[in-house]
């Protein structure tokens, strides 16, 4: 075994050895050098990075408690992968196109989308319909994995559009977890992509559980092992660290754009909190490990950091913290006051062409409801 | 003007016009290419039109769904084959919960304007999976349309027509009649996509089939006809939506109803049929709507499928039946 690299969990308890990966920040926000990646940052654009990642993870926890409120149907929160959505969210450029699962609202947030878009599925007033062209930014996909395989059709299409190959070219980025390694359908995405060479980076979020399981019950090798068997780079990233989550991915998808192919990011990186707000994560990790990992945080790390290089003081984090706490309450207020869909709409759009069939159902249940008026029901 | 083509040549001339017409057509399938499909329906399209449009994929479903579902997002238009019945079950996730509600997911913002062939059904003695009929699963996913040819002019016209919808549509091909011949209206399609049509009118009883049953509901309307009984073939050709006024039309005329198909009869689509026909057409039923089709069995050995599968001597029996109530 390489050195660094984690060993297999034996019992319920888990050692937690730095693994072998690209970090250009300490948790103790100290930064390091790597010989192939790097920053070129400035002060400005460190301190958005901070910026960015505060109100992600405000939004987030804005969004569990509006769950706990009852005003949630259920939320995916994000937190702990701030840095891992964050520094690939901001690796994309205007051009590329993201397919995110149902947990990259950092991602969502860097794309300069309003928070606000996703909402209304875990509202249960919409199915998250947004236009994926409009927004370079798919709709969230539920069912594990699928959108890789989407992902990948996109971009066969870029290359038949003649879009790659210069500093204009498109490229795609596909989003997944540890679990959704194990899909078929990711499976297939990685020949589909290797084969037909296609413009796009596959970056998985090892959040170390699907759910309840554990990543040794997905994988026996390090997850971006896999990528050489399908024929393109892989390689580990730390996924609390936002800047060296932004420098590879900034090199995976210019590599892309300039025709070089796919290629495979392991975040590695921990889900903080409940895979949803259904789970109880007690029944099936121990509160050191969750210990472990939050002193890894990768908000605390590019504070550390910025304090450390003068690049901002108390006053400059109060004031990010209010500006993220104004954006929750207006958040709040929003999905608050985000109106239940008039119930007839629920024949709407099963078809592009329609369907007289429907339209007679349509007919008949308004018909139906009508009967109702008047009656007091 | 009239060409006389198989039902296999004429998919192939439709889909040769669809690519002709927009160069976003993109084929895409196992052995499409050089071999021209395992039944040759691409036959010579990528010598034609590149391997950038017809293209050989990996071999896996799911993954030719899942692609082209992405590659429509991008506004291609792919028409994807699935080599053989059985084999579309891999994909079966990708069609029934990408494919079908994508539209809807995205209050119709994005639209998947793909075609996926199905060669489906028995009576060509092939091993096991490469002769089902699974058209109730699709027909009963909302946002699938679904539809089968059963003649050549059909088959030309109803590939286009269904390349040119921005509708995602399940498209079966009745395998066993790819070598049926009959004359093609090259110049206008004689219906749109989703009507319905009397093949052979009648008025003592109607029977009510689509794709491979046509041909075995219009031997059995000959064979009634030298015993002096009418019997009214509708092709369905839709199978879902359903056009079902025609239906209803002929059977409030006729009082009798039969629908063949290969599938099951257990929630097939005779099922359907038979709830649709009972419903508007009670007051006019001299008997119950009969279904004759394949039986609650998965598909059989290739030495025994001819007793599987309805034949004409089944179509008359139930229409006898129909008779004796």
């Amino acid at each position: 075994m390489a050195k660094g690299e984690v060993k297999a969990r034996t019992s319920g308890t888990r050692a937690a050895p730095e693994p072998a990966f690209v970090q250009l920040l300490t948790p103790e926000g100290d930064r390091v050098e790597h010989p192939d990646y790097s920053v070129d940052f400035t002060d400005e654009e460190y301190r958005s990075l901070y910026h960015d990642l505060v109100v992600v993870r405000k939004l987030d926890a804005e969004a569990t408690a509006l769950q706990r409120q009852g005003e949630l149907g259920i939320w995916a929160s994000l937190l702990g992968q701030e840095a891992a959505q964050v520094g690939s969210g901001r690796a994309l450029r205007a051009q590329d196109m993201a397919f995110p699962t149902y947990r990259e609202h950092g991602v969502l947030y860097c794309r300069g989308i309003d928070p606000i878009m996703p909402l209304g599925l875990f509202r249960g007033v919409d199915q998250g319909g947004w236009d994926p062209n409009e927004f370079k930014f798919n709709m969230y996909t539920i069912v594990i994995g699928a959108q890789t395989l989407h992902a990948t059709g996109y971009a066969m299409g870029i290359t038949k559009d003649g879009k790659v190959g210069s500093d204009d070219g498109e490229a795609v980025i596909a989003y997944f977890g540890d679990g959704a390694t194990s899909q078929g359908d990711v499976n297939e995405a990685f020949i589909w992509a290797s084969v037909f060479n296609a413009p796009m980076v596959f970056f998985c979020q090892n959040n170390q559980y699907a759910i309840s399981e554990p990543l040794e019950r997905q994988t026996r090798v390090p997850l971006y092992h896999r990528a050489s068997g399908f024929g393109f780079p892989g390689l580990r990233v730390d996924g609390n660290d936002v800047l060296a989550c932004y420098a590879v991915t900034r090199k995976a998808l210019d590599d892309a754009r300039h025709g070089q192919g796919p290629s495979l990011i392991e975040a590695y990186t921990y889900r903080m909190g409940a895979h949803t707000t259904s789970d109880d994560p007690t029944r099936y990790r121990i509160a050191s490990e969750v210990e472990a990992w939050q002193a890894k945080d990768p908000i605390k790390r590019l504070r550390a950091f910025l304090e450390k290089q003068g690049m901002a003081k108390a006053d400059y984090f109060d004031a990010i913290d209010e500006e993220a706490r104004v954006a929750a309450v207006e958040l709040r207020e929003r999905v608050l006051s985000m109106p239940d869909p008039d119930p007839m709409t629920l024949f709407e759009h099963v078809y592009p062409n329609g369907s007289p069939e429907l339209d007679q159902q349509k007919e008949q249940f308004a018909k139906y409801l009508a009967s109702f008026e008047g009656s007091g029901h | 003007m009239a060409e006389t083509l198989t039902i296999g040549k004429a998919l192939n001339t439709g889909l040769r016009r669809a690519m002709e017409r927009d160069p976003k057509v993109l084929i895409m399938g196992e052995d499409v290419g050089k071999l021209g499909g395992v039944f040759r329906i691409t036959d010579g399209l990528q010598k034609d039109f590149g391997d950038d449009r017809v293209i050989d994929t990996p071999l896996a479903e799911s993954g030719i769904i899942g692609t082209a579902v992405g590659l429509a997002i991008r506004g291609y238009r792919p028409v994807c084959e699935i080599q053989f019945d059985g084999f579309v079950y891999p994909a079966y996730d990708q069609i029934v919960s990408q494919v079908a509600k994508m539209h809807y997911r995205s209050k119709g913002k994005v639209s998947l304007p793909m075609v996926i062939r199905i060669p489906f059904g028995g009576g060509i003695g092939a091993v096991e999976h490469h002769s089902e009929s699974p058209e109730a699963y699709f027909a009963h996913t909302a946002g699938l349309k679904v539809v089968s040819c059963s003649n050549p002019d059909d088959a030309y016209w109803m590939i286009q027509q269904s390349i040119e919808s921005d509708d995602p549509i399940i498209f079966l091909e009745p395998k066993r009649r790819y070598w049926e011949k009959g004359q093609v209206n090259v110049d206008s399609a004689s219906l749109p996509l989703h009507n319905a049509r009397v093949t052979r009118p009648g008025r003592d009883a109607t029977v009510i089939a689509y794709g491979p049953m046509v041909r075995t509901a219009l031997d059995a309307a000959s064979a009634a006809a030298e015993e002096g009984r009418e019997i009214e073939v509708i092709d369905l050709r839709s199978l879902s939506p359903l056009d079902m006024a025609p239906v209803y039309a002929s059977v409030r005329r006729t009082g009798r109803a039969v629908v063949v198909h290969e599938a099951p009869v257990n929630l097939g689509l005779g099922s359907e049929l038979a709830a649709r026909i009972t419903e508007e057409c009670f007051y006019s039923l001299e008997s119950p709507v009969l279904r004759v089709g394949g039986f609650d069995t998965p598909y059989p050995a290739a030495r025994i499928e001819e007793e599987y599968l309805p034949d004409l001597d089944r179509v008359l029996d139930a229409v006898d039946r129909s008779f004796g109530f």
